[in-house]
């Protein structure tokens, strides 16, 4: 039975990028004008644009793709008067396990990520936008290129935008189906027309990006805060979120809870109280591990159900508020066989750049399956730590420190769940046949 | 050995490659990929070679990057991509068993077209579509909260030649069709890019704030942004 929130949790909610998702037909230019739709890059074309990176500056913004990097100092680095062309690219790779709060975006309100496009591009001074969208992600796809196209025909794309002397294009660029490419130097490799690899900083994508010119890689959700933030400036950002952590967050909820869905909070709102707004946890489920952001970050108990949802918070209680994916799981779930398939996700998405994580997963996946067939030795959980140690911070980019995320933390917590499989008290997960088709 | 290719086809290629800067057309290579399998349905030797040509670039570097890349096929597909995740969310509300028994019903594994070539079966990792969960997608379009009879209720109507409407996005179309989308065309039917609209987990916590009469104080568009001192 679903319970229905009270009304001090109903006011954590704070409906600012999600609002237009209510308006079935969003998508198209003409209703989203009647939306304030385009009225912020009016206001931001009139402004200068070094105005608009202080503005962004004061906002408090943070980067939504998981790192959380403060977005104005980001655009700050953009050296200026130096010659080279520059980029803005809209990293849409949306793919960390248990996200899914981009697609949904870019579907029922594409023009908002076009108009934050737009005035980025003109603070930075950009004349080329890549949206690099996930391949799979053809729904999403189809509805921003359809925006892209609209917005030239009315004049919000092409040359000298609404009378401004901005030129700007912006091309949609679909993926292949590769995690690796949410990794912004990995995605500019490919974007590039390259393996989508990670590539050795410094130098930084601020100054040898795109094409080795200037470039800014922001998140999806990055992007679509600005109009929002020019039209109601700073201040008002952040009477939302806390003080490090400003503005709205739109909360994943996955699981075993009654009703799953998007949720956007200010940013500290807690577990409890995110349970409590998706109706409580399903019948004879009670909350036993979950991720605060995505599967690359550490598994939190629910010890933690009261630490506040934000940057800081969250890496004090020992994980990483990522991309607030929050998939949550139950007693009925088993965290050593979650991890497992995390580790075979990981492990089919290394890109095969660097050893640790190349032939840590490799072999991390193994131990898993030999644990999970009955077959494990009290030796393995040392194994585990110690390829883990092996990879975190030894890797090249962060896909292989993700990995050790729901390793360490799994072991961390439930040792005994581990050690029900090798003492035998918890029946074989895997059978030797499974095994032998894995892949 | 002469690739054999349509004027069409060249001059989608001579489209894809203009959005790119003059001096780094090899940006296109993906959006070709997807387009010569658009032809063929798979990335050939022969859909190899015509990157290569187009870009000016050798078949071991456009081969390099094909393989590199989940969604381009080294074999031919059948017109229906069946996708099932099978990541650990999906996996733990049922994904897992929605696999194995579309395994067994259609007699193939993991990118393998049943023997009347109408469906090749995948496993997935994260589709991000958690909320929904367990999802599948035929030819990357939703169906969600899957079971395993209601999959291969689907799988069966796609081998008797219906399509069935996917739970959001736009009605099928085929792969080879997708893999023009994906090259960066528009969809060119007028109902594609109309078709979907938002499902209830993705509305929940907006709808609530709505029924709820919840909004965030305080907006006015009219704030004035600051101008810095002249310098």
């Amino acid at each position: 039975m679903s319970t229905a929130p009270r009304r001090e949790v109903l006011e954590k909610l704070t409906p600012v990028l999600t609002k237009r998702w209510l308006s079935p037909e969003a998508w198209r230019l003409d209703v989203y004008e009647q939306l304030d739709g385009y009225a912020a890059l009016r206001k931001a074309l009139a402004a200068h644009p070094d105005d608009l990176i202080q503005l962004i500056k004061d906002s408090g913004l943070r980067g939504r793709g998981g790192a959380g990097f403060p977005t104005g100092l980001k655009w700050g680095f953009i050296p200026q008067n130096d010659g080279k062309p520059h980029y803005l690219v809209v990293n849409a790779d949306e793919g960390e396990p248990g996200t899914c709060k981009d697609l949904p975006l870019m579907t029922h309100d594409p023009h908002s990520l076009i108009e934050g496009v737009i005035i980025a591009s003109y603070a930075i001074r950009a004349n080329r936008t890549y949206i690099y969208i996930r391949g799979e992600a053809v729904n999403a796809a189809r509805r921003l290129r359809n925006a892209v196209d609209e917005a030239y025909k009315a004049g919000y794309l092409g040359t000298n935008i609404l009378g401004s002397g901005l030129d700007l294009d912006v091309v949609v660029h679909s993926g292949a189906g590769a995690y690796i490419c949410g990794e912004e130097t990995a995605l500019l490799d490919s974007l590039e027309g390259f393996r989508g690899q990670p590539r050795l900083r410094p130098p930084f994508p601020a100054t040898h990006g795109l094409y080795a010119s200037p470039t800014v890689v922001n998140n999806v959700g990055t992007i679509a805060s600005v109009p929002y933030i020019v039209l109601g400036g700073a201040a008002w950002w952040k009477t939302m979120g806390t003080e490090k952590s400003s503005g709205p967050m739109i909360y994943s909820l996955s699981g075993r809870i009654n009703n799953p869905g998007q949720y956007e909070c200010g940013l500290g709102v807690t577990l409890r109280e995110l349970i409590e707004l998706a109706g409580g946890m399903q019948p004879g489920h009670n909350l036993k591990f979950w991720t605060p952001g995505g599967s690359s970050t550490p598994l939190l108990t629910a010890e933690h159900m009261d630490v506040p949802l934000d940057f800081e918070s969250v890496a004090a209680a020992g994980s990483i508020l990522g991309t607030t994916a929050t998939q949550l799981f139950s007693d009925q779930d088993c965290p050593v066989y979650a991890t497992y398939k995390w580790l075979e996700f990981y492990h089919h998405e290394s890109c095969g750049k660097c050893t640790p994580c190349r032939e840590g997963n490799f072999w991390m996946v193994r131990v898993y399956r030999r644990i999970l067939s009955g077959e494990g030795t009290f030796e393995d959980l040392d194994t585990l730590l110690d390829t883990c140690d092996n990879i975190l911070g030894r890797s090249f980019c962060g896909l292989g420190d993700g990995a050790t995320s729901p390793v360490t933390s799994s072991l961390q917590y439930f040792k005994q769940d581990y050690l029900d499989y090798i003492e035998g008290r918890t029946p074989p997960k895997l059978s030797a046949k499974q095994l032998v088709g894995a892949h | 050995m002469t690739v054999q290719y349509s004027d069409d086809l060249r001059a989608k290629a001579k489209e894809i490659v203009a959005r790119y800067p003059a001096d780094r057309s090899r940006s296109a290579l993906l959006p070709l990929l997807h387009l010569v399998q658009a032809e063929e349905g798979h990335v050939s030797p022969a859909g190899v070679e015509f990157c290569a040509e187009v870009l000016g670039i050798t078949k071991a570097q456009v081969g390099a990057v094909a393989t590199f890349y989940t969604m381009y096929k080294r074999r031919p597909t059948a017109d229906w991509l069946v996708s099932v995740c099978t990541n650990t969310m999906c996996n733990v509300l049922g994904g897992q068993e929605v696999y194995d028994r579309l395994t067994e019903h259609l007699g193939v594994g993991h990118e393998e077209t049943t023997a009347d070539g109408s469906i090749t079966l995948e496993h997935a990792e994260c589709l991000a579509a958690c909320d929904y969960g367990p999802v599948m997608t035929v030819n990357y379009e939703f169906f969600d909260k899957v079971d395993p009879d209601g999959a291969v209720g689907l799988v069966e109507k796609l081998r008797g030649g219906e399509r069935p409407m996917p739970s959001r996005g736009a009605r099928l179309c085929t792969l080879k069709e997708m893999a023009v989308q994906l090259a960066g065309f528009a969809d060119d039917r007028p109902e594609g890019v109309a078709d979907g609209v938002a499902g209830e987990p993705t509305l929940r916590g907006v709808r609530l704030a709505q029924e709820h009469g919840i909004s965030v104080a305080g907006f006015d568009p009219e704030t004035p942004i600051k101008a810095q001192e002249a310098k």
